[in-house]
């Protein structure tokens, strides 16, 4: 699959689909091809952070710079993979990893409170307080058995998340 | 790409509450009490940025959508190979003759009009318009325009203004050749940009510079001093401010409406089956654009001049603005997006990303006061 193609060829298509492990249809993954190459306004192979940007709707949400850190540079293959957790038929424990490896910014396996605390603050903005903040965090995570210096690993994140109905999906817009 | 700024304040008093409009309860409302789950569940948040990036109504306005391709088969080919060969080397050659033709013609009554008859203003204002329609019609007869008018024809009259949806600038060419309207528009580099300085000048047309904040105040006063002169030609403005491809309306910007005047909707729609007449500033120039619908079969649309519409008692600008926007795409078929065109351009402000953040902010914190 060339960079400036603007075509993807039937291979093409069954190694992106091996690549996310078939949780997009051949038709979804040809439709998001569409809105790759859309987004990607030079045919590099890959969308930049300013391309991102332009869409308002992306640019208006508060976690719009971790999710770009996560995004991009991203060829077509690892966007439709990035992508793949918000489909209706990714389990429940992919949409746990995508959601620890927003608070996990540093990439190293461990969610610290400080993590949390700056998630916190991307969420609530200027509308609440740090010492807020720091109370609303502290005593939930007492009552869930952490304290303030424990670090959280997905396993942690997995077990927080059992069993809640975590409504995570985007659907892909098919021609 | 070059930065996109944030945009300026000014600009956020130009649009009603996209909020209004999009899905709202983007961030959960804990049931109950509040625990590790609920503050740590993002997924209502990421959702949105996903479905943003997956596909988004702002983007969609902006898209040039390709007619179903018809030659698929070995009839229709070969049917259309013919078409292909008619339209480059017997029409696209008639039509340049034509509208070699027609600035001939245009050129060679303009110039000495425009410079003989200096001292008398009226008839050469009054030829000049004949002129800049006389023109426009060639332009039109060039891409072999078949336009069809319905409504009233536009008076000559003081305060008002007509406002169109846009979808490229031969909008502009298409209702000019039925009366030469005064335009206000963005200034062109090239060689728009020497017709905009020197013909367009003469019917009365105002520029400004998308760039330039200051500039919405010269050309707001610009715009009051041309409405209220009782022989300008009527002024054109269309309030999108920028190109979009005739499937969608994206915001009116409210500096049409808030002149105290009466405003003239008026409705174009293009038929897409002859040619696309979307002009995607950032794929093609003007120039190819042209040239794109001179080598089509035609251009065919629809322009409805609507009911004239005034400010009612209670009603703000922008509702005005909205009321109007909703009758020319109620007329032309077209949807309505809650996005201010200019957004093409600059950044959406960090008052919406506000908004949420205080949406959010505020139900955790009641139910702090609760634990």
């Amino acid at each position: 699959m060339g960079n400036a193609s603007s075509t993807l060829t039937q291979y093409d298509i069954e190694e992106v689909q091996r690549h996310c492990n078939n949780l997009f249809s051949q038709q979804e993954i040809v439709s998001l091809y569409q809105r790759f190459c859309q987004l990607d306004r030079n045919a590099k192979g890959f969308i930049s952070a300013d391309e991102f940007l332009s869409v308002p709707e992306f640019a208006m949400n508060p976690l719009s710079q971790r999710l770009l850190k996560m995004v991009d540079g991203l060829n077509f293959k690892d966007f439709v993979a990035f992508l793949s957790a918000f489909s209706a038929k990714a389990s429940l424990a992919q949409k746990v990893e995508v959601i620890f490896k927003v608070y996990d910014s540093d990439c190293n396996g461990k969610v610290t409170f400080n993590d949390m605390i700056q998630v916190l603050q991307d969420l609530a903005g200027s509308f609440m307080s740090d010492q807020q903040r720091e109370e609303v965090l502290g005593q939930v995570l007492h009552e869930a058995g952490y304290t303030k210096e424990s670090v959280l690993l997905l396993d942690d994140f997995i077990k927080v998340f059992d069993h809640a109905n975590l409504k995570m999906e985007v659907e892909v817009p098919v021609d | 790409m070059s930065k996109l700024k944030s945009s300026s304040s000014e600009l956020d008093l130009d649009r009603p509450n996209i909020e209004d409009y999009l899905p709202s309860g983007s961030i959960q409302e804990p049931h109950g009490k509040l625990c590790l789950r609920d503050l740590l569940d993002i997924s209502p948040t990421l959702t949105e940025a996903a479905g943003a990036i997956v596909d988004d109504s702002f983007t969609r306005c902006f898209k040039s959508i390709p007619p179903e391709p018809w030659n698929w088969n070995i009839y229709l080919f070969p049917l259309w190979c013919m078409g292909v060969l008619v339209r480059y080397l017997v029409l696209f050659p008639l039509r340049v003759i034509v509208l070699t033709v027609g600035w001939i013609i245009f050129l060679s009554c303009y110039i000495p009009v425009h410079f003989l008859l200096k001292g008398h203003d009226k008839l050469r204002k009054k030829l000049e318009r004949c002129l800049v329609e006389l023109i426009c019609s060639f332009f039109v007869a060039s891409w072999t325009g078949v336009v069809k008018y319905h409504g009233p024809r536009p008076s000559i009259r003081p305060k008002q203004v007509f406002v169109a949806n846009h979808t490229s600038m031969i909008d502009f060419i298409i209702l000019e050749q039925m009366t030469a309207f005064a335009v206000i528009m963005q200034k062109h580099p090239g060689w728009v940009g020497l017709l905009q300085s020197t013909i367009l000048e003469s019917v009365g047309s105002i520029w400004f510079n998308r760039s330039e904040a200051k500039d919405r105040e010269i050309v707001a006063r610009r715009l009051r001093e041309h409405i209220e002169g009782a022989d300008n030609n009527p002024l054109l403005i269309f309030p999108e401010g920028t190109c979009v491809n005739n499937h969608y309306t994206v915001m009116f910007k409210k500096g049409a409406f808030e002149l105290g005047c009466t405003v003239c909707p008026v409705a174009i729609k293009y038929n897409k089956v002859f040619v696309d007449a979307f002009w995607n500033s950032r794929k093609q120039s003007f120039t190819m654009h042209l040239l794109q619908l001179m080598t089509s079969w035609a251009v065919v649309c629809d322009v409805w001049y609507l009911e004239p519409q005034n400010l009612k008692p209670g009603e703000t600008p922008i509702e005005f603005a909205e009321r109007v926007r909703d009758i020319i795409s109620v007329r032309a078929g077209l949807k309505k997006v809650p996005w201010d065109g200019y957004l093409k351009y600059s950044r959406p402000s960090p008052k919406h990303r506000e908004r949420k953040q205080q949406g959010f902010a505020e139900s955790v914190l009641r139910h702090l006061e609760e634990i």
